[in-house]
């Protein structure tokens, strides 16, 4: 055995060879599989900008619904729209956070409280539509509060109370338990414990939950259909008993004219609603990232 | 038996005394436990609503033609037929297509990010395939209606063959909508299998595509099923980009190119219609409700045992 053997030969060979090719390429297939949705979305996106820019104004904005195209806005749906989303606020979020606090803080460990998780789970996978039916019947009929805002607010916080909920609990399962054993060792009650040390120590988590409920109750367009929000609405809502539309149900009825011109109109309203959407969720992610401490 | 200190009892005497909870915080108690009580109000009123008016329903329509029916004509008269088949049908072809062309997408992302992508890339591309989940479904109507359909589908496969209301244009933008739900439920499941499968496999002389595919895959596989489980309930709750897409003629078909009425999409028929209570018309909405509140009810709760047996499975 000579002590200089010639330098062996590690590139693999027949099928060996086969097998790592078929490896190195998969990367590359699977990483395009990946992009494919988000390509397409961001495709879509640029054709609704480029379609929807024409008729985007201030006169858009401001403007009425009308039968002729070129007149017609968004207003009514914009105002619809906010007034919808601070009524489901005041009624959905302080309940919603109640119930995180009860389930993480004050709640019994048994079989009620797996039954409330369990049942939060499932509420949160009911589709909206169900909500929607839920708001016609029990808000609009039954309680005769008619095709109104607060009928509609009342509605959208039942659908987003569960997933509220549950970001709320996930955001104040990250406090250590060193907080509140620290608190408490001091001689402060549970409530003091949670006041002072728990929700704040949550409430990053607990907004950017809250933030992304709201921009799913701002899109939402089948529940608050049900209730009656898709009306000929040409006046500035009062009150929370007032007669209402929303954005997204505008752009619904402009898509579902037959016409080039109320197509773009519809391409315009979604320019306008992804930018509020797309806001609330980059102050999420803000939040998120600025003032996260656990 | 002494003390300490003379205070030493006084000062004990006095904590004994102070209450443990001042006596607002049994009030704030009280109301955070009524707030955790909510949650089954809200199921409450879901089921007495749902089931009150289905009631109502088969006092008008018979158990049987409802449940075995094959024909579904509620809103022109004069033959009103109340079979909920070609509704089912309509949602089954919506559910299939659009699993056809998400579950290859989402399985392909998620062996990506969990076995190929370096955790910067992970940490980029997670959120940004989960936002595609976070776009108003009203968006993803339009495209379906506008772009998919009328700019895609029908100049490539011809106007005779794709009607206007057609199955696919709605499955293939379902197929998007659902992508982020199958890709990020079945990576968690990926990423949860232990990491001596992959070297065992690794050790053997197995490539990376070859432990991806015939070792992660497989142990994840209940995870990868519970995430088509819920795709699925997603797809069969969705409401406007069926009703927008897919058209509003109940069919009994499972071809892509037909024009489709989903039970949803039948819902929101009714809802736009102001149908006056007390009506058969009225209660078949919540008949119709029922069903498809059975359907996602089981596909959520199928989803969580799987889930949660898969997670002991590797504790």
């Amino acid at each position: 055995m000579s002590l200089r053997s010639e330098p062996m030969d590690l590139h693999a060979t027949g099928a060996v060879a086969r097998r790592q090719l078929a490896s190195r390429a998969s990367r590359y297939v699977f990483f395009g599989a990946t992009l494919i949705g988000v390509v397409v979305l961001l495709f879509l996106a640029v054709d609704t900008v480029r379609v929807g820019s024409d008729p985007l104004s201030i006169d858009f904005l401001t403007n009425y619904p009308s039968r002729f195209a070129e007149r017609a806005g968004l207003r009514s749906g914009i105002l619809g729209t906010l007034w919808v989303m601070v009524a489901t606020i005041v009624l959905a979020i302080p309940i919603a956070i109640g119930t995180a606090i009860y389930i993480t803080e004050f709640a019994p460990r048994n079989r009620l409280l797996t039954l409330i998780e369990l049942n939060l789970a499932n509420l949160a996978g009911v589709p909206s539509i169900i909500y929607g039916i839920l708001g016609l019947a029990v808000f609009v009929r039954l309680l005769s509060l008619g095709p109104s805002i607060i009928a509609g607010a009342l509605t959208l916080a039942i659908m987003i109370l569960p997933m509220t909920v549950i970001a709320s609990v996930e955001a104040i399962r990250q406090v250590p338990p060193s907080m509140r054993d620290g608190s408490l060792a001091l001689g402060a009650t549970r409530w003091q414990t949670v006041w002072h040390h728990v929700l704040p120590g949550a409430m990053p988590g607990i907004m950017t939950g809250t933030i992304l409920a709201i921009s799913r109750a701002a899109g939402e367009t089948a529940a608050l259909i049900m209730v009656g929000a898709a009306g000929f609405i040409a006046f500035d809502p009062q009150s929370v008993t007032d007669d209402f539309t929303v954005v997204p149900i505008q752009i619904y009825n402009w898509t579902t004219v037959p016409n080039e011109d109320f197509r773009a109109l519809a391409a315009s309203g979604i320019i306008v609603m992804m930018v509020f959407i797309l806001g609330l969720n980059l102050a999420a992610a803000l939040i998120r990232e600025r003032f996260r401490r656990y | 038996m002494t003390s300490i200190s003379p205070h030493a009892d006084e000062l004990a005497a006095q904590l004994r005394k102070r209450p443990l909870k001042r006596p607002l915080e049994s009030i704030i108690i009280g109301g955070l436990t009524l707030c955790g009580l909510t949650s089954f109000a809200v199921t409450a009123l879901i089921v007495f609503t749902l089931f009150g008016e289905t009631v109502a329903f088969f006092r008008d329509v018979s158990f049987t033609d409802f449940v075995f029916g094959t024909e579904w004509q509620a809103l022109i008269p004069p033959k009103f037929k109340y079979g909920i088949w070609q509704l089912v049908a309509g949602t089954l072809n919506i559910v299939l297509w659009s699993i056809v062309f998400a579950l290859p997408l989402g399985l392909a992302a998620a062996i990506y990010l969990s076995e190929y992508a370096h955790p910067r890339t992970r940490k980029i591309l997670k959120p940004i395939l989960e936002a595609l989940a976070g776009v108003p479904t009203v968006v993803y109507a339009f495209f379906a209606l506008t772009f998919i359909t009328q700019d895609v589908l029908r100049p490539l496969l011809g106007t005779d063959r794709v009607p206007f209301f057609n199955a696919l244009g709605a499955s293939l933008v379902m197929a998007v909508m659902i992508l982020p739900t199958i890709a990020s439920v079945s990576e968690d499941a990926m990423a949860n299998v232990p990491r001596d499968l992959r070297e065992a496999a690794y050790g053997l002389g197995a490539t990376r595509l070859e432990v991806a595919v015939k070792v992660v895959v497989p142990a994840a596989l209940s995870g990868i099923i519970a995430s088509v489980l819920l795709a699925i309930a997603r797809v069969i709750g969705e409401t406007m980009i069926v009703a927008v897409a897919a058209g509003s003629t109940p069919n009994l078909t499972l071809n892509p190119l037909a024009t489709v009425q989903t039970m949803t999409g039948y819902m929101l028929q009714v809802g736009l219609g102001d149908a006056a209570r007390g009506t058969t018309q009225y209660s078949s909405l919540f008949a119709v409700g029922t069903t498809l509140f059975l359907f996602t009810f089981l596909l959520n709760v199928g989803a969580q045992v799987i889930v949660r047996k898969f997670k002991e499975a590797y504790e």
